[in-house]
């Protein structure tokens, strides 16, 4: 099967797939120019992607650098984690939408615009425009909003966490991450997500990434397969872990601040304000 | 279980370059194909119900010429699209995956169609048995975990209610997902082995829905008519002329004609018959045997050994008495003897009739499997921005709910709590996700007018035709099922005021 292409019937939206790729596009200003744009460049994108999985699928340090675009994203997100172990993988769905998202705005210039591939978004704001985003737990619990502005600078959001569609070391609910670009944000959501963890507890069971999923560039690597109860102080206990890991990006920039949420308590680092609540009805996007 | 377990092979899936090798059970990285038994398979297909005697069109026959047959069919039968395979949409405040309209007789109808993850679900099931499978309240276990318990039995029937938030979330991550996978199998109509009772008293358990239990190995056949006294009751009238006594065997309460209220007002004798068990009120015992698989739901293989030797002061040589279970699959004559002993005889025509007919009344044993859910606020905002409107329009009887286009109860009082059996839905309608929590087709129908009262998403709704492609899965109408769209179904269509 290869890439499909269709705008939404509302008309405003574009709605790109391809094997594991969902994006959907939103965009003021020249839409039609940038929605052309968004098409030839998903045009074998991920074939090119395909070419170098080996080498994404590896760890970053002492492989040779990747050459496609999204590829060499994906690796310059992952590459300033050196201290854990991570493969460019980590980044793949926020390199995708980051690389979308940029050819759009070497085409036109647009008011704002999104791509948002299966919640990793890449986001542009100009001017007064906000994006508001919704947050909810895997079950559809509604966790909030946040509105974001063009003067947060955010150009990337992401979320992870266990029982998402990757495996996770953690046992995050879900970890959402706000950082400049979104292939960052989804590297570091990944990483949130393996931190919020309580090594070694019993109700935590673990196997290797290669028994949940053949080809896991994860390996032997232990990942989560069950957690079963635990008390508020441990969960409180593992969204401090969580919450450790973010705060040491916060503080190298490399993200701007997460979200993080388990068993109802929720958990934030940096700046992820404002975070209004239920009653905020302004969603900007649909 | 002691089968050894075969390790299946894995597979290369072609839909997309990245070629995932996908082993059995799992889905590539996509989550959109999987490996089910070898076989490559889309889990999404969209699926719609044909509104006519449209032949059953084989989802992806064949993959490589989709084109061979085309989505004409749609322009001459009204198509109603379900929310099988139509995929949820995140964070809940997006619209509905599908919100179609189409004209029905000069309505312009809208379906909000989505498929709701429903952490609040579980199942009913019905068993249509009298054998016993356990005592109200014990605990129903697959693979060990709970997954449910036995609750009150109905006419005829056990009753299991399974899943629900307390084994889905509350208990242990492996219970979750044994309770989910077990769901999941039953609403998808697949066979699920479980275990009822403690050690001392277990009961194995095979339910299907729409296929017979199997208890303990044995396949249940017929559901009784009723219990041996109500037999009694039933077909007195047919048997007092042609033979002295009457037995039915019964594993709840065997009945006896001869002092029975209904042999009593029938004029019948008293024949000097001994029934083994405890006599609750007259020609009613309860307990003549134990519980098995023989004779009426009891373990007994041949039914003299429930009566003792006939009183003999008032029993006679050459009376004569039949013996028969409640389901009526298993009967016998017998004439006393010189010595009041029954023997063996062959049975009068008329008897033999009449035994036939309680068997004839005995409707087959089937499993039965309601899935129950609620349509919690999340699922709601996909369908509007102000949730709480779409549970006042849908107890208002403006909005439609339909589960996989199949007809759905909805419970009185707040929120959309719905009942639905999984037989009238198309084949393998639900999925989950890892909370656990189910994943149901639902869908809300109602006019394009009601919609935009109610808050709807009205921009995104798109035209029925520009949603069916060479993809959907095609499947006609469930014969018992109303058309989702059909005026009857709604509250102005009774001349009520909107």
């Amino acid at each position: 099967m290869g890439p499909v292409a269709a705008i939404l019937p509302c008309g405003a939206r574009l709605h790109l797939q391809h094997g594991p790729i969902d994006l959907v596009i939103g965009a003021k200003g020249d839409r039609d120019t940038a929605f052309r744009a968004a098409h030839s460049c998903f045009e074998g994108l991920l074939d090119r992607l395909v070419d170098e999985l080996p080498i994404l699928r590896t760890p970053v340090t002492g492989v040779p650098d990747p050459e496609g675009p999204v590829a060499r994203r994906m690796y310059t997100a992952a590459r300033v984690h050196s201290d854990v172990f991570v493969t460019p993988m980590a980044a793949v769905a926020g390199a995708v939408a980051d690389e979308v998202l940029s050819a759009m705005r070497r085409a036109t210039n647009l008011q704002s615009a999104y791509v948002n591939n299966g919640g990793d978004i890449a986001l542009l704001l100009t001017g007064d425009e906000t994006f508001t985003l919704a947050m909810a737990t895997p079950d559809g619990r509604d966790l909030g909003r946040i509105i974001l502005r063009t003067k947060d600078a955010i150009g990337g959001i992401a979320t992870s966490g266990f029982g998402g569609r990757s495996l996770s070391c953690g046992i995050a609910d879900s970890v959402t991450v706000l950082a400049a670009d979104a292939a960052s944000a989804d590297v570091a959501a990944t990483l949130i997500a393996n931190a919020v963890n309580l090594p070694d507890h019993p109700a935590i069971s673990r196997c290797p990434a290669n028994q949940m999923r053949d080809d896991s560039d994860l390996g032997l690597r232990l990942v989560t397969k069950n957690c079963g109860s635990l008390t508020g102080a441990e969960i409180n206990s593992a969204l401090s872990n969580g919450a450790e890991a973010a705060e040491k990006m916060t503080c190298r920039r490399i993200i701007h601040g997460a979200a993080m949420f388990l068993r109802g308590q929720t958990r934030v680092a940096g700046s992820v304000s404002p975070f209004t609540h239920h009653d905020d009805r302004s969603l900007q996007i649909a | 279980m002691t089968t050894p377990r075969v390790k299946p092979e894995k597979i290369r899936c072609d839909a997309c370059p990245v070629l995932c090798f996908i082993a059995e059970g799992r889905s590539g990285a996509c989550d959109r194909y999987a490996n089910h038994g070898g076989d490559l398979v889309r889990l999404d297909a969209l699926t719609i119900i044909e509104g006519s005697d449209a032949k059953l069109v084989p989802f992806l026959a064949d993959k490589r010429h989709p084109q061979d047959w085309d989505g004409n069919i749609v322009q001459q039968n009204r198509p109603f699209v379900t929310a099988v395979g139509a995929g949820t949409t995140y964070p809940d405040y997006k619209p509905a995956p599908f919100i179609v309209s189409q004209q029905v007789e000069d309505v312009d109808m809208v379906t909000v169609v989505t498929e709701g993850i429903f952490s609040y679900c579980g199942v009913k099931v019905k068993i249509d048995t009298d054998r016993h499978i356990g005592h109200e309240r014990d605990v129903v276990r697959v693979n060990g975990e709970p997954i449910g318990h036995v609750m009150t039995s109905e006419y005829g029937s056990k009753m299991l209610s399974l899943g629900g938030v307390e084994h889905l979330t509350g208990g242990t991550k492996k219970e979750g997902r044994v309770t989910c996978d077990a769901l999941l199998r039953l609403c998808n109509r697949d066979a699920v082995e479980m275990t009822i009772g403690e050690e001392e008293h277990q009961t194995s358990l095979v339910v299907q829905a729409g296929k017979a239990p199997i208890i303990n190995g044995i396949e249940e056949r017929l559901m009784r008519v009723g219990c041996g006294s109500a037999a009694i009751g039933m077909f007195a009238k047919q048997w007092f002329a042609h033979v002295d006594d009457v037995v039915v065997v019964d594993d709840h309460i065997t009945g006896v004609l001869s002092e029975h209220q209904a042999g009593k007002m029938l004029d019948v004798p008293p024949t000097g018959i001994r029934v083994k068990g405890r006599r609750s009120t007259p020609g009613r015992y309860f307990q003549v045997a134990e519980p098995g698989t023989g004779w009426g739901g009891t373990n007994i293989e041949d039914p003299l050994v429930i009566l003792d030797d006939f009183k003999p002061d008032v029993a006679w040589p050459g009376q004569r008495l039949m013996m028969i279970s409640t389901t009526g699959e298993q009967y016998a004559y017998f004439v006393l003897d010189e010595d009041l002993v029954p023997q063996p005889a062959e049975m009068p025509d008329a008897l033999e009739v009449s035994a036939n007919r309680v068997s004839e009344n005995c409707e087959p044993s089937v499993c039965s499997v309601l899935f129950m859910g609620g349509a919690g606020g999340s699922l709601r905002a996909g369908v509007t921005e102000n949730p709480v409107r779409l549970t006042k329009s849908v107890k208002d009887s403006l909005t439609y709910v339909s589960c996989g286009g199949a007809q759905a109860y909805v419970w009185p009082g707040g929120g959309i709590t719905v009942m639905v059996d999984v037989l009238d839905m198309p084949t393998n309608s639900f999925g989950y996700v890892p909370t656990p929590a189910l994943v149901a087709p639902i869908e809300f129908t109602m006019r394009i007018s009601d919609y935009g009262t109610l808050g709807g998403y009205t921009e995104e709704i798109r035209p029925v035709t520009e949603i069916i492609s060479d993809q959907t899965r095609k499947v006609s109408q469930g014969e018992s099922q109303p058309d989702p769209n059909a005026r009857s179904n709604y509250r102005w269509n009774k001349g009520a005021k909107d």
